[in-house]
């Protein structure tokens, strides 16, 4: 495949049959308002100019790829290597995006920011930059995923942001997204909504990923510099998908690069409780976009199940879809226990505590690694550090501080 | 002529407006529908939107979410709350009936065979809030081939362009939104609307239905007095919400009639 290949979303923002824009009139406005000013932007090197300075001074890439090692040699197989967006500013790669939507809102003159998070990542990531840019911020979340990662709500009130906690629905990340839009539909005029993942109504998925996009093309170049080529697998976590689209999309024209999305299986695809809507789901419509879902047969959103708030979802962004049905990437279920695993295992081997998210994606590279020779190399993308988790991981280690 | 038409043609002679008022089916059980659409009826209303519960209704002001989840807890579902409408039929074949909802419960049961059914249901129109009219299509044509009218939203963001593009596949009405923000918003600016609706009026010749905000009978007249029809929903649950909140369903009818006879008569205040 050549780069003119992949072409995607179209000029209506679908990928093949999925993605779009599946929202009320009332969005539409600001749908188009925000297409015409992204587009403004791209054209304009002095954004590009000012995104970058912002990535290499406040967030601090290029991140880094590290060989792991110990933990390759104890899997017995092939090389683990893994991209360091947990070393970022804020600790995950939430801000890459949360700098360029930042920039953005910058640009159209709107000085009030909101955001919708699950394991608060994107909500700490869009504080701080609304901090950074003097934006009033306002974020919400489940109050589900409140009591689960206090310790990001606290980051967030820091910096100044008022947090929301949803009690509608099952109060995690699907919920906190319907009550931003909401907020947002009814401030139109001088909030930008600062979407966390891939998904939402066309330019959204788009937009997100080419703010991503900068960790597989750093990859790309550190790659070879590191291993002498570029790897055999691409191996990231899937929720909404913002991290394995920012790893996977330079890669997608690479031949020979296995792409490989790892969703949260929960206690088993088996179970139902779990949040594999790749895996498991069936194309619908939810959140502007249509994608593969976790729903009932009647077509109403079934609530998710996973160690990690941040893969708490029950869509994926569309581009994933699109990659999964033409078979350039695919995607595999890990459960709470193996992620968990592979969470004990990579700071005991390598003196990193990673996020549960990431972990995910570490516990399927565990898993491939032992099936492929020792010249293999695998790229895992670390998202995010797991700091955040100490409290998730001490409860199910039986711990209480 | 489809019952929607029916009926406003019907008000056009009468030089009246309609009122249509929503509820949503299922809420707070499925046994209470039927005879609150009656009552409805009884009150005056023209036409009724029966709202589809859905579990994600992300253009709908937390009233709305709590009648979907109240009915989704009773294990309301479209099946059934097209069950609802064919025992409505049974007693009442001139309402009409529009289903507003969400895509996706629509399309799990796949858009011809609801089509199908709906129509057998008695079903007259459907809007569904998340398909503009660039994914609704298929839509359109679907619910075209069973006479029924697809039903779309107009907001004060929306373009003349938008507006044209909407007439050529929207039927039956045109629903005004009234206000930039979710069901159940307050502040409603009456003057904004009167100002809009003549550039919708210029763009299609369809009935123009306006709500998002209308709370009472002064502001359905004002309203009234330059769009086709004044839609009420929030304020119909909010009363179904109190007159049920102790578990006895006895008084609602009663209730819910009485607001919307009063609603009724401040929309007929108007005389063209």
């Amino acid at each position: 495949m050549s780069q003119s290949q992949y072409n995607f979303p179209d000029a209506s923002g679908h990928f093949g049959p999925y993605g779009g824009v599946f929202v009320a009139e009332t969005l539409f406005g600001a749908l188009d308002e925000l297409k015409a000013a992204y587009a403004a932007a791209q054209a304009d090197p002095a954004f590009r100019a000012e995104y970058d300075y912002e990535l290499k001074h406040f967030v601090g890439r290029p991140s880094p790829i590290y060989h792991a090692k110990r933990l390759s040699e104890v899997c017995g197989g092939a090389q683990i290597y893994l991209k360091r967006e947990d070393l970022n500013h804020t600790g995950a790669h939430k801000v890459n995006n949360c700098i360029g939507q930042a920039l953005l809102a910058k640009r159209m003159g709107k000085p009030r920011v909101i955001a919708e998070t699950g394991a608060g990542q994107h909500g700490v990531a869009t504080a701080t930059v609304a901090a950074r840019y003097g934006f009033e911020c306002v974020v919400y979340m489940g109050s589900e995923d409140v009591r689960r990662q206090a310790a990001n709500v606290y980051r967030m009130k820091l910096l100044g942001a008022t947090v929301v906690p949803v009690e509608s629905g099952s109060k995690t990340l699907k919920d906190a997204l319907n009550e931003a839009m909401r907020d947002w539909v009814t401030n139109i005029h001088n909030t930008f909504y600062i979407i966390g993942t891939v998904a939402g109504p066309h330019p959204y998925p788009m937009l997100v990923r080419d703010f991503q996009k900068i960790i597989g093309e750093e990859c790309l170049e550190q790659m070879p510099e590191m291993a002498g080529r570029q790897p055999d697998a691409v191996i990231a976590a899937v929720g909404g998908g913002s991290n394995a689209m920012g790893i996977f999309y330079p890669y997608i024209d690479v031949p020979d690069v296995r792409l490989i999305g790892v969703e949260a299986a929960g206690s088993g695809i088996e179970t139902g409780m779990h949040a594999a809507s790749l895996t498991a789901g069936v194309p619908g419509v939810l959140h502007g976009n249509r994608t593969y879902l976790l729903q009932n047969e009647d077509g109403q959103i079934i609530e998710t199940h996973s160690v990690s708030a941040g893969l708490d979802y029950p869509g994926v962004g569309p581009e994933h879809a699109w990659l999964k049905d033409i078979g350039r990437a695919e995607y595999q279920p890990i459960k709470d226990g193996e992620a968990l695993k592979a969470f004990h295992d990579l700071c005991r081997l390598e003196g990193i505590i990673p996020a549960l998210e990431s972990s995910h994606a570490i516990a399927y590279a565990m898993k491939l690694a032992p099936t492929l020779a020792k010249d293999k190399i695998l790229l895992v993308n670390l998202s995010g550090r797991g700091d955040k988790d100490m409290h998730t991981v001490a409860e199910k280690s039986g711990i209480v501080f | 002529m489809s019952r929607i038409q029916k009926t406003f043609a019907r008000l056009n002679g009468e030089g009246r407006k309609a009122l249509i008022p929503f509820i949503t089916a299922g809420d707070p059980d499925a046994d209470l529908t039927v005879p609150l659409m009656h009552a409805l009826v009884e009150a005056g209303a023209d036409i009724i939107e029966l709202g589809v519960p859905f579990s994600d209704p992300m253009a709908d002001g937390p009233t709305i979410q709590r009648a979907s989840e109240r009915a989704l807890a009773k294990g309301m579902s479209l099946r059934k709350v097209l069950q609802l409408v064919t025992r409505f039929r049974t007693e009442d074949d001139k309402t009409p009936v529009v289903l507003m909802g969400y895509a996706n419960p629509i399309e799990a049961m796949g858009l011809t065979t609801f089509a199908e059914k709906a129509a057998q249901s008695g079903v007259d129109g459907v809007l569904v809030v998340d398909y503009p009219p660039e994914e609704a299509e298929k839509f359109g044509a679907a619910m075209k081939a069973q006479g029924m009218d697809p039903i779309f939203l107009i907001a004060p963001t929306s373009s003349a362009e938008r507006i044209a593009h909407t007439a050529k596949i929207a039927s039956g009405y045109v629903y005004y939104v009234s206000l930039a923000g979710v069901t159940g918003s307050g502040a409603l600016n009456v003057e904004a609307v009167a100002q809009k609706l003549p550039l919708i009026r210029e763009q299609t010749g369809l009935p123009v239905g306006v709500g998002f905000g209308i709370r009472d009978a002064a502001t359905a007249a004002r309203i009234a007095a330059f769009a086709d029809a004044v839609v009420v929903g929030s304020r119909i649950i909010e009363e179904i919400e109190k007159s049920t909140a102790n578990g006895d369903n006895s008084s609602a009818c009663a209730n819910v009639k009485a607001l919307v006879a009063e609603i009724r008569r401040g929309v007929d205040e108007v005389k063209k």
